[in-house]
């Protein structure tokens, strides 16, 4: 019996791996990239960076092949880096989310003579130090900043930032950039939301509850705006509070459509994975590289500039 | 041990006193006391032990709950589900897939759902019961096993890791209700109408009460510990599971079926999970692929609160209800006080190492084990 199940299961594993292989193989043509990022697997974001990195290499006629440290350990994302370097891929695109301790490896495939450019996060300034080509991403103070002005336009002087990448620098450079922009310091409004929809929904709802004079709420993504849609929508405050968000799914197109959440600031993730791929491609093949690195956000979208948007919204919005 | 004549355990006398304190679940009654006593004096002139803000970290004790009542009755028979965590996600998923991307109506997707998590859940069990192999393995590969499951399904069907849509489908359903709705509606609008509870201010609601209902989270939670601690104090098959846990060897010579106690207890913790996957997504109304990240983790962490032993045989559903309680109010008290958020993390951590040691002085108090 035992030895039964144990064959059942080599043949298992052994069909799966065959049918991996075959999907491997089957791509190949043209140049190889690799693309690396810092987040776990399951955010819509890197859906979308995704896409537009598949399309770019489907119409370049060239591979690119994703990689990232399923837990968003940026150790394991350092030895992923490593690794890559090692097989000497014709480009890579990679994320700086701590130059510190990604920045080394970079700087190693850089050395290898390896095309590097980077994306998302990090800055225009850190990886012309690293040495890569150029850097497709949003500065993530100045989009916040440029959201609390929106707001302090609209006559807002206080705000709850709903804060899921608690340790992450960028989710506080956000939280500063809006507060910076609505020109109070940022103290107390930043909350640790967690990661559980209903514990974000609720504590988000705890603090509305506390804090009843709070003007804004500013969520970080769609990982905080969902539960924050329905925290409003519970305590009747959905439309009537100022409500802004980064990035975009079908829900968060939806909410702004019902004229819950006013604005949201898209960084344009399509830009961030087309663009690299098309970047390495001209480099490689007719040596022709634009002189800086490019702003793909921020991008403001409301109401009136939904329509399209909508429609692409997950997939290559 | 000594032998004393006369002094068989079955018909010593044992006062009222001690009967009452002699169980697991003391250190979690002591905790829950301590917790509640805190939050009081930090933040008893706020609105957490109003109404609504009851209601705030009672959702969200009733999410660990709804889990704890599972995790304990299997960890009682000694096993462990690392996968609970990733079910969550895995259940939610296939629940929108089938009712969004397949069409099926929610009672239908709810019932494939439940059959076919039901259905991993055995093989857990079977895996465990047949290779002879910990639990802590065989279910942390399926941990990692439906997680990839759940984004590659949701990526695959619907190019993107979040199914949405799921709220048109839930609506008017006979069944989606039970898991996402909320009970006693228009108790709460009588009540609010009488000025017996307290309205809205300000917004669309405005005049409306605060609290439109019980979320039908809490009532399965409640439903499940008064089932979970009646079968596993009352019945011969909770005296199976505390068997099947304590000493398994000594429980097949007395004829417990044991392979099959630990199989379906490993079914009723998936199920388990699969209520709270299935309750998120209709909430919600979407499916994400990073539901339930941890959830395995927290909710064993409520059970050993509620006084558990991590190797089986011991343990209390009402205990691991307490748990879980303590488990939701510190994670959300802590918004109510304008505490710095970030220290939750701390606060959580202190309460759950006081809570464990705890409980290991009162149960060697107990037992007389050193």
């Amino acid at each position: 019996m035992k030895n039964r199940v144990l064959k059942a299961a080599l043949l298992t594993g052994l069909a799966v791996s065959a049918t991996l292989g075959f999907a491997g193989t089957a791509l190949a043509d043209g140049e190889k990239y690799v693309l690396i990022h810092h987040s776990p697997d399951s955010e819509t974001f890197w859906n979308t960076v995704k896409n537009g990195a598949s399309l770019a290499a489907k119409e370049v006629g060239a591979t690119v092949t994703f990689r990232n440290p399923p837990t968003g350990d940026l150790a394991d994302m350092v030895r992923i880096i490593q690794q890559t370097t090692a097989e000497k891929p014709d480009g890579i695109i990679v994320t700086i989310p701590d130059v510190e301790t990604v920045g080394s490896a970079i700087e190693d495939a850089v050395a290898k003579g390896i095309p590097v450019v980077t994306m998302n996060t990090g800055t225009a300034e850190e990886s012309k130090k690293l040495g890569a080509l150029l850097h497709v991403g949003q500065p993530e103070f100045e989009a916040g900043k440029g959201a609390g002005e929106r707001a302090k336009a609209a006559g807002i002087k206080s705000f709850l930032c709903v804060n899921s990448l608690f340790p992450n620098i960028a989710g506080q450079q956000r939280c500063e950039g809006f507060a910076a922009g609505l020109g109070v310091p940022l103290g107390q409004q930043m909350i640790d939301s967690g990661t559980d929809a209903t514990e974000i929904a609720n504590r988000v709802k705890a603090y509305l509850s506390n804090n009843p004079d709070v003007g804004a709420v500013l969520a970080l993504g769609p990982m905080t705006a969902l539960p924050t849609i329905k925290a409003l929508k519970d305590t009747g405050l959905a439309g009537t509070i100022f409500f802004a968000t980064f990035d975009l799914t079908p829900e968060i197109s939806q909410a702004i459509k019902d004229g819950v959440i006013n604005f949201a600031i898209d960084q344009q993730p399509f830009l961030q994975g087309y663009l690299p791929v098309i970047t390495l491609t001209n480099d490689l093949r007719y040596g022709v590289l634009q002189a800086n690195s490019v702003l793909s956000g921020p991008g403001f979208v409301t109401k009136d500039n939904l329509a399209l948007v909508q429609s692409l919204a997950g997939k290559y919005r | 041990m000594t032998t004393t004549t006369g002094a068989d355990e079955r018909i010593k006398h044992t006062s009222i006193l001690r009967r009452a304190l002699v169980r697991p679940e003391l250190g979690a009654m002591g905790g829950t006391v301590a917790v509640f006593a805190f939050f009081l004096i930090l933040a008893g002139n706020t609105q957490m032990f109003a109404l609504d803000g009851v209601l705030n970290w009672g959702t969200v004790s009733a999410q660990f709950v709804v889990l704890a009542v599972g995790v304990s009755l299997l960890m009682i028979t000694g096993e462990f589900d690392l996968s609970l965590g990733s079910m969550v996600g895995f259940s939610g998923m296939i629940f929108g897939l089938l009712a969004v991307y397949v069409g099926l109506p929610a009672w239908a997707a709810i019932g494939v759902t439940v059959l076919a998590c039901g259905l991993i859940g055995a093989v857990n069990g079977l895996l465990v019961i047949r290779t002879g192999l910990p639990s802590f393995i065989v279910t942390l590969a399926f941990m990692f096993i439906l997680r990839g499951l759940t984004i590659w399904s949701a990526i695959t069907f619907n190019k993107q890791p979040v199914v949405s849509g799921i709220a048109d489908i839930s609506a008017g359903d006979p069944i989606a209700w039970l898991f996402g709705g909320k009970a006693l509606g228009g108790l709460f609008v009588w009540l609010g109408e009488q000025g017996w509870i307290a309205t809205y201010t300000r917004g669309t609601r405005l005049g409306r009460p605060i609290v439109d209902g019980i979320p039908m989270l809490m009532i399965w939670a409640l439903v499940m510990v008064i089932v979970g601690q009646w079968v596993l104090t009352r019945t011969r098959f909770g005296n199976w599971i505390y068997a099947a846990g304590g000493d398994p060897q000594a429980a097949r010579y007395i004829g417990v079926p044991v392979a099959r106690v630990k199989v379906a207890m490993f079914i009723v913790a998936a199920l388990c999970a699969t209520l709270l996957g299935i309750s998120q997504a209709v909430e919600f109304g979407s499916a994400a692929s990073d539901r339930g990240m941890m959830k395995e983790f927290e909710a064993i962490i409520c059970v050993v609160i509620g006084g558990a032993l991590l190797t089986g045989g011991y343990g209390s559903v009402v205990g691991a209800a307490l748990g879980a309680v303590i488990f939701g109010v510190v994670q959300q008290g802590l918004f109510f006080t304008n505490v710095e958020s970030s220290l939750f993390r701390v606060f959580l951590g202190s309460i759950l190492l006081a809570a464990v040691i705890a409980n290991t002085y009162i149960r060697r108090a107990i037992t007389g084990e050193r």
